[in-house]
């Protein structure tokens, strides 16, 4: 055979096999810009909380509890365990903390205990998927469900009798330590209040960043490169994850793939109960029935959102904490000066794909769906406080659907698995 | 095999390796006593690079962390010894076939394996990947491994083993030195008695067209045409057989004759009517019977009981409808008219498809395939993975349709089957038909090389 | 000869008997675990239950159990329609919010008179339903969208869009309780009287659930489109094979769930509060999923699974009376869901093993060795394809 006969019809420029990788100075590069855009956004209509150093601390608050169920999500998902039922394994997290915390008079006993009910609920969802072979998703909606009738028995039957806690809540949970670095407060505080363009912008992110962190929030930066780490760069990650793209070749070369599904679905059930201590610890410092709000599925949605990586997640839960966090100050307004943030940014993606990619079909589209949005910010003064409930929710839904091809699942993802079913 | 693996346990009966006996409860067990397996279905994560790929379940490490810069180095070395040529950082989704066997063999000397088990290793190389397979096991045997290769090409393991084993229905027939037997000879110990021929008696051909297919290209998502520039007839009573290695746009071709195959293009007729357009379901009940390459995936409801699995692919006609509606009883009964008439062993009507052994499997495709009067039948496999018994009687079945005037396209890989069945022979590669060849004065030997495209520059 | 063996073996399937004692023991598993839960709290199990028994056989409590019932056997159909399918409509909760909320508004403006309305009431909610959940069947056709995340999303864009239409559009106060405009006497349906004993009335759309659970098993069971329907349910392969346009299906499929869906609120609308509000029942949707789960998606199992829930739902307050909390109702219906889905898969896996083990008896039986057919003696199909491919 001679290579002559290899089919040439592939279009010049485009090699199979491109792939878009995020380097660091890419991607700080691409944070700056954001943040220009934002200022520009927050000049042209004084929407000033959109980089206000109390909007991003919010953010960043919001971003955490979403990012662990992500995380949670991404360890059982790249083991091949589809966790629909990550919004009951959090909201046996936020009892579970709160109960810890009352009980041992400390939040870290809260936080040890609110991961020990996730992993509770894992622990179910690992017997019903994994040994049993039951449908990921039918077991994931089961605990959903379960999640909720055990918590509000537990808290009806805990602490209704305490002092200052009732049927549906718990009594105010002791607190956790922040950590500021405190000598930039006053500085930045003093260029944030000037809004000069950029310059107080930057002020206001970094002012956010650095007061009052709760330790909380910086254990759940930590877990996310930690992830990376364990599932990217061990041996324990590359059997973990190879059970979730090819489990039958795992069990071909001796290992045992029940054993790594399930320790996949604990840590993630560990993870999404973090994530509901965090919300009952820290967030909100009370235990609520239903306080959980469907950031379970949000997580999970952030982690599509960042194809199924630790970076692209923690970007995702960071997006969606933001658009959260802009609700709750001055809600309508700061989502209305968003839309103009859309805007520029579509515009800026049409120029790449027509000068960049010479797609000129796509960067057209993209461009008419910017001067969409530009006029729907024209038209309007602010965005009605219900709509931006379910920003989140639209982003996920938008970005599945333009860019769904290009995400990458594990192969075997939801896929049941039983030993000895190899040829 | 799987037992030799680890994969399932024996009932009875021990493993000696050097001379002392094993016992193997996991695939573990056996790499621990060096034993590696090459599967027929390659066991690689597309997804994972090549590195991970090897060293998975047997990783060095420095600390916690696997030692990425061991492994790429010891992945070399081992590459270089035997001359695979394999580049650890690439990702197994981008290798040709070709390089991922060479993959897995490697994973196994990764693992210091001393006995290696090829499992239908060749089932899906071209020749001359074939020589260069063969060529790396010389090399393996010379530095002193064990390797146990099974297939049923009997040329390739006459050609390849130092001693053979003959194994039927799980029993060893018979052990044999491969200077002393005929392949010939060898088959009949396989089948154990003399082997049903497919050989067909007298030309049923008439001049009528049933399928015309002209200019079909079919491309595949990235653009490459897979089947490029089709074209061919078949007349009414005759067997058009396709001779092809796998993989060489056959799958393509017949899913673009039943219209599940989107990018497709070229004119399709069928008894005079332009099908190119139609649906599936409307080429199907214009008469096309279909008899799926993977009875499994394409053919059955596993999970259904077998007059359910009658109605698939009929759901628009009688005996199984009456207008939109389900017609049971009529199902019912013609399924066990099917199941009387092709021999089709089964206790009842209502059990499950999947509780059936592949060859009665078949054979209810088959007379499901044959009801309804088709005009055409495209029979993709037939005999795959069928007991002898069912293998002849669907034989039978083709031969006796065939006089009655139905056309049939046959693809296979039994070169025995295509000889014997085809009226007309045409191979394919790379998608395109490169020859017609005939039926009657062609050996197995001669259809191999033209379908590897070995005949082309000679 | 066959004709017995037919009987014997073909038409008594083991699935059976098999199917009833899955739910049984799930059932009893799950009176099991309550009842260890009530003893570490130190309640009384036995007396829970009886409680729960007796207040759920008077009267009065049996037609709260009906009304809520239907309600949930209405979402329970709607999700099974797309369980058949392999499809996970996890949306029915939206779509029948949404769905409701809009037909509400425009049966309480009043727009035609008398029945007319009602009629107008039922098309609006099933056309909502159905374009609502669409959307996520378009999505996954076009753009390869998962419907479990889609409708996931749309569940949440749906409450945000129906608060927003409530409190600025449609939304009248009444006292605390903001509503929309109830519908007129006239559209209403009167309820029925079934139950002796009690003044209470059965709601009258007990007879929609009814017409909606027969045309269910007829269109599933009895026509070529719900047999094209289950096809792609059990192998999306075979069904594309046999000429059946999935894309179609799914579109179709998720349409006529939504539509369903949107019926879900009407027996609230139509025969109970005639408005929708605040107060107007929520999570029905996923109420929904764990009857269809419970019932196996059969149209009677499903009635059985929604009468229990809603047994459960409305005794469970009497719990309060000997000091109970209700919620353990909750833990109690989780617990059956769990264990009634590990346990069919447990019962499905062993029909699949004996099923495979009898035929292949029989077969050795009838045939002996050498019938010219036993080349796999008594393997099957499955195996016998991957040690000769």
């Amino acid at each position: 055979m001679t290579a002559t006969d290899v089919s040439v019809d592939r279009p010049v420029g485009t090699p199979a096999a491109q792939r878009f990788r995020l380097s660091g100075p890419v991607l700080l590069l691409g944070l700056a810009g954001l943040v220009v855009v934002l200022s520009l956004a927050r000049v042209i209509t004084g929407a000033n909380d959109i980089t206000s150093a109390g909007t991003v601390s919010a953010a960043l608050g919001l971003a955490v509890p979403i990012g662990l169920a992500g995380l949670g999500g991404l360890w059982s998902e790249r083991a091949g365990v589809v966790n629909i039922g990550l919004e009951g394994m959090m909201v046996l997290g936020t009892w579970f903390g709160a109960w810890g915390a009352l009980q041992f008079h400390s939040p870290w006993a809260g936080v040890l205990a609110g991961a020990a009910g996730g992993a509770l609920g894992a622990a179910i969802h690992a017997v019903a998927t994994v040994t049993f072979g039951v449908d990921h998703i039918i077991s994931g909606v089961a605990i959903n469900i379960v999640g909720v009738g055990f918590t509000e028995y537990l808290s009806q039957l805990v602490f209704t009798d305490m002092p200052g806690g009732g049927t549906k809540n718990s009594p105010q949970l002791p607190k956790m330590g922040t950590v500021s670095l405190s000598f930039l407060n006053d500085p930045l505080r003093t260029v944030e209040a000037k809004h000069w363009f950029v310059v107080s912008d930057f002020a206001g992110v970094l002012r956010g960043i650095t007061q009052d962190v709760s330790w909380f929030t910086i254990l759940a930066i930590v877990l996310v490169p930690l992830s990376f780490y364990v599932l990217w760069r061990t041996a324990f990650g590359l059997r973990l994850r190879a059970c979730g793209e090819r489990p039958l070749a795992a069990e071909s070369l001796g290992v045992n793939v029940y054993l790594y599904k399930w320790a996949a679905v604990i840590v993630s059930g560990v993870l999404a109960g973090l994530g509901g201590a965090f919300l009952s610890l820290v967030a909100a410092g009370i235990y609520r029935d239903g306080q959980t709000g469907g950031r379970g599925y949000i997580g999970l949605a952030a982690m599509i959102f960042g194809n199924w990586r630790p970076g692209g997640l923690a970007g995702g839960a960071a997006l969606f904490g933001y658009t959260d966090a802009l609700q709750l100050r001055q809600g309508g307004v700061s989502v209305h000066a968003l839309l103009l943030v859309v805007a520029l940014l579509l515009v800026a993606v049409a120029v790449y794909q027509l000068v960049r990619q010479r797609r000129g079909g796509a960067a057209l589209i993209t461009g008419v769906v910017a001067i969409v949005v530009f006029m729907v910010f024209a038209v309007t003064d602010t965005v009605p406080e219900q709509f931006t409930s379910f920003t989140p929710h639209l982003t996920t839904l938008l970005v599945l659907s333009l860019a769904s091809q290009r995400l990458r699942m594990p192969a075997a993802d939801g896929v049941p698995y039983r030993r000895g079913q190899a040829k | 095999m799987k037992i030799l693996y680890g994969m399932q346990r024996p009932d009875e009966g021990e493993i000696r390796i050097d001379g002392s006996p094993v016992g193997f409860h996991t695939p573990a067990d056996a790499i621990a006593a060096g034993i590696g397996m090459v599967h027929q279905h390659f066991m690689l994560a597309d997804n994972l690079t090549v590195l991970e790929n090897v060293v998975l379940g047997s990783e060095p490490r420095r600390g916690l962390a696997l030692d990425f810069a061991a492994a790429r180095r010891k992945i070399k070395e081992i590459s270089d010894a035997y001359g695979l040529g394999i580049r650890p950082d690439a990702t197994v989704e981008e290798l040709g076939v070709g390089d991922r066997q060479r993959v897995e063999i490697l994973k196994v000397l990764y693992r210091g394996a001393r006995i290696l088990i090829l499992d239908e290793p060749t089932a899906v190389l071209v020749p001359h990947e074939v020589d260069e397979l063969f060529e790396n096991l010389r090399g393996l045997v010379r530095e002193g491994l064990t390797i146990l290769f099974i297939s049923h090409k009997l040329d390739e393991v006459l050609r390849v083993a130092d001693a053979i084993t003959v194994i039927r229905r799980g029993t060893t027939v018979a052990t044999v030195n491969p200077e002393d037997v005929t392949s010939r000879k060898l088959a009949e110990l396989m089948v154990g008695s003399e082997l049903p021929s497919p050989e067909t008696r007298e030309s049923t051909v008439t001049d009528v067209v049933a399928l015309s297919v002209r200019d079909l290209t079919v491309r595949s998502g990235d653009g490459r045409a897979v089947v490029d520039g089709v074209s061919f007839d078949i007349h009414k009573g005759e067997v058009l057989g396709i001779a092809g290695v796998e993989g060489n746009g056959q799958a393509e071709l017949v899913e673009a004759i039943m219209g599940m195959r989107p990018c497709t293009v070229g004119t399709l007729t069928l008894g005079g009517a332009d099908i190119s357009r139609w649906t599936t379901l409307k080429r199907r009940a214009g008469g096309i019977g279909y008899i799926p390459e993977d009875r499994h995936r394409h053919g059955l409801l596993l999970e259904s009981p077998l007059w359910e699995n009658r109605i698939l692919g009929h759901q628009t006609r009688r005996p199984n409808v009456k207008g939109p509606w389900i017609d049971r009883a009529g199902a019912r009964a013609d399924t066990r008219r099917i199941v009387e008439e092709y021999d089709v062993r089964t206790p009842g009507i209502d059990v499950d498809a999947a509780t059936l052994s592949g060859g009665n499997q078949q054979k209810l495709i088959v007379g499901r395939e044959m009801s309804g009067d088709p005009v055409l039948l495209i029979a993709s496999h037939p005999t795959r993975g069928v007991d002898i018994g069912a293998q002849a009687a669907i034989w039978d079945h083709l031969r006796t349709a065939r006089a009655a005037g139905l056309a049939v396209l046959l693809i296979s890989a039994d070169l025995d089957e295509l000889i014997g069945l085809s009226d007309t022979l045409k191979v394919i590669l790379r998608g395109r038909i490169v020859a017609d060849v005939d039926p009657a004065n062609v050996t197995p030997e001669q259809l191999g090389s033209a379908m590897t495209g070995a005949g082309e520059g000679e | 000869m066959t004709g017995f063996l037919d009987r014997l073996f073909g038409r008594v399937r083991l699935g059976g008997w098999l199917a009833v004692a899955a739910p049984v023991l799930a059932i009893v598993f799950a009176v099991l675990i309550t009842s260890v839960v009530l003893l570490v709290a130190g309640k009384p199990p036995v007396e829970a239950f009886t409680t729960l028994a007796d207040y759920g056989t008077q009267p009065r409590t049996m037609v709260l159990i009906l009304n809520s019932g239907v309600m949930y056997y209405i979402s329970a159909l709607a999700v099974a329609v797309g369980f058949r399918m392999n499809l996970f409509n996890i949306g029915v909760d939206g779509q029948y919010r949404i769905a409701a909320l809009v037909a509400a508004a425009f049966g309480g403006a009043a727009l035609v008179p008398g029945v007319l309305n009602t009629v107008l009431v039922i098309v609006i909610a099933m056309a909502v339903g159905a374009l609502w959940a669409a959307i996520a069947g378009l999505l996954r056709v076009t753009r390869g969208v998962s419907e479990v995340i889609s409708t996931i999303m749309l569940n949440a864009i749906a409450t945000g869009i129906g608060s927003w239409l409530l409190q600025e559009h449609f939304g009248v106060l009444t006292g605390n309780d903001l509503g929309t405009r109830p519908i007129p006497e006239g559209a209403r349906i009167p309820g029925m009287p079934l139950v002796a004993g009690t003044p209470l009335l059965v709601n009258g759309l007990l007879v929609l659930a009814v017409v909606l659970g027969v045309a269910y098993y007829v269109l599933l069971s009895r026509t070529r489109f719900g047999f094209e329907l289950r096809a792609t349910g059990k192998s999306e392969t075979a069904a594309v094979a046999s000429g059946v346009s999935v894309k179609k299906m799914i579109v179709v499929t998720m349409v006529m769930s939504g539509a369903v869906a949107g019926l879900i609120g009407l027996p609230e609308l139509l025969g109970a509060s005639y408005k929708y509000s605040n107060n107007f029942p929520t999570g029905l949707g996923f109420t929904g999923i764990a009857i269809a789960l419970l019932g196996r998606n059969h149209p009677v199992g499903m009635a059985v699974g929604a009468l229990l829930w809603s047994f459960l739902d409305n005794s469970s307050n009497q719990l309060q009376l000997i000091d109970i909390s209700k919620e353990i109702v909750q833990i109690m219906q989780g617990v059956i869901v769990l264990s009634v889905i590990i346990a069919y898969e447990l019962v499905h896996r062993y029909r699949i093993v004996a099923d495979q083990r009898r035929v292949g008896r029989q077969l050795a039986g009838s045939d002996g060795p050498g019938g010219g057919n036993g080349g796999n003696g008594d393997v099957s199909g499955r195996q016998a394809v991957e040690e000769t491919a």
